[in-house]
């Protein structure tokens, strides 16, 4: 076994050149479980939490985006300017495990782990964020929905880096919510980010744990899209009860360890139903 | 194609850790070790504590490069050239400082064992926070659990903390 650990994105991406099957190492949150738990062997181990490259984030008001190192921690996301500008992250964030957890964890190990559960990615998902992906000598960029391709699967080659992510910054209301049996430390049984952009009065919700990926429900968008006030933002109660049931009939959930299917279809209907509400407090 | 800069170990080499302002060489370790086993089993610093090993406990808290983090999620390996503080970093034995002090007068230590993470989590928070809401202990507090107490007397001991570094005691 080997560790390396770079000191910078281009002796990373050399590394992993050289060792294809390399692990990548950035918070160790998930990876250790495992380790510890000797459910998992790793060979090389490439160690990217203090990368520079990776550790930067940038905000353009001229094209309205953000763009956040793959290293950026949830306890970063949580507090400081990128909380103001993504506020639906900011609460995801604040949601993750514990202040330890929150310290460790970057978005980036969120995005490579990609769990169905994992807190970030229902925001990513309904931001419409793009996953920025590097090789030795190549670099991409793939849409989230496209990245995501099931439970933990994403469409990362072997010897590619997830080196960052970036997200429109909105003018609108926007949140995450979700639930699980207790306030800390929790793995989401079921979650849900909702984002308004009033600019082009759309509306899009993304649900986490209840499918084998991030979903998007485009049915219960464009209703709420057809009969909100964005201006006033007043919603009337028949339409928050449709979006509800849309976004039940639009989960994929399954029974496990954590929950059932039935619970987990009917509390990801209430988590939308609030945070649509909170969009548009006024009947 | 030049060497890639930046540290590398492999097989049963010797790796170097920053622990409580000393430096400690690692040998004849797997290198997948967390930290918190490589404090206890290879350095014999046995104050931070070992139950759960996935991060839900907090009993094995740690600073790292100042930022509170659970030791058994850290590759230990792969903290090397960082700093790291242990329970036996913040004051010497037998002198308890005011956190650990605290915590004795408010009777918030019955077994023990999740103590060393709280101090360090107090120690955390307070450093960023010197005057936390009861809110805001708890969510600070939250990765660190206590079975024998619970946590009345645990937060009462961070606030005797606080209360105390404001009149400068």
């Amino acid at each position: 076994m080997s560790v390396t650990v770079p000191t910078s994105l281009n002796d990373a991406l050399q590394v992993l050149a050289h060792a294809p099957g390399s692990t990548v190492l950035a918070g160790g949150t998930d990876l250790m479980v495992e380790l510890n738990g000797g459910h998992r062997q790793v060979s090389s181990v490439v160690v990217v939490n203090r990368l520079a490259e990776l550790r930067a984030w940038r905000h353009d008001p001229a094209t309205g985006r953000l763009h956040l190192g793959a290293g950026i921690t949830y306890a970063e996301i949580a507090s400081g300017p990128i909380a103001g500008w993504v506020p639906a992250l900011a609460q995801a964030a604040r949601t993750v495990g514990s202040p330890q957890i929150r310290h460790a964890a970057t978005i980036g190990g969120n995005l490579g782990t990609c769990s169905p559960a994992g807190d970030g990615l229902p925001v990513l998902a309904a931001l419409e964020a793009v996953v920025h992906l590097a090789s030795h000598g190549a670099v991409r960029d793939v849409p989230f929905e496209s990245f995501m391709v099931g439970p933990k699967r994403t469409v990362l080659e072997p010897g590619e880096l997830i080196t960052g992510v970036t997200v429109p910054v909105l003018e609108g209301w926007q949140g995450y919510s979700k639930v699980g049996v207790r306030n800390a430390m929790v793995i989401a049984v079921a979650s849900a980010a909702l984002v308004t952009d009033s600019a082009a009065r759309s509306v899009r919700i993304a649900l986490g744990s209840v499918g084998p990926v991030i979903l998007r429900c485009p049915e219960a968008e464009a209703l709420v899209m057809e009969r909100a006030d964005f201006q006033q933002r007043r919603i009337d109660a028949g339409t928050v009860q449709a979006f509800v049931e849309l976004v039940r009939s639009a989960a994929r959930p399954i029974d496990d360890h954590r929950s059932t299917a039935a619970y987990r279809r009917q509390a990801v209907g209430v988590l939308a139903g609030r945070l649509l509400r909170r969009a548009f407090p006024n009947e | 194609m030049s060497e890639p800069g930046g540290t590398s170990v492999g097989g049963n080499q010797v790796y170097t850790l920053h622990v409580n302002g000393e430096l400690h060489e690692v040998r004849d370790a797997w290198l997948g070790e967390s930290l918190l086993f490589v404090l206890r089993e290879r350095l014999g610093l046995l104050g931070s504590k070992g139950a759960c090993e996935q991060g839900e406990c907090g009993s094995c808290s740690v600073l790292v490069d100042d930022a509170l983090v659970c030791s058994c999620l850290v590759m230990a390996a792969a903290a090397q050239g960082q700093r790291i503080v242990t329970i036996e970093g913040v004051a010497p034995v037998g002198s308890p400082n005011d956190v650990q002090q605290a915590f004795v007068d408010a009777g918030a230590v019955q077994c023990g064992f999740c103590t060393p993470g709280l101090i360090m989590a107090t120690h955390a928070l307070l450093e960023r926070t010197p005057s936390p809401t009861e809110m805001e202990i708890r969510e600070e507090l939250s990765g660190n659990i206590c079975r024998c107490t619970g946590y009345g007397r645990i937060i009462d001991a961070v606030q005797r903390v606080a209360v105390s570094r404001r009149a400068g005691s």
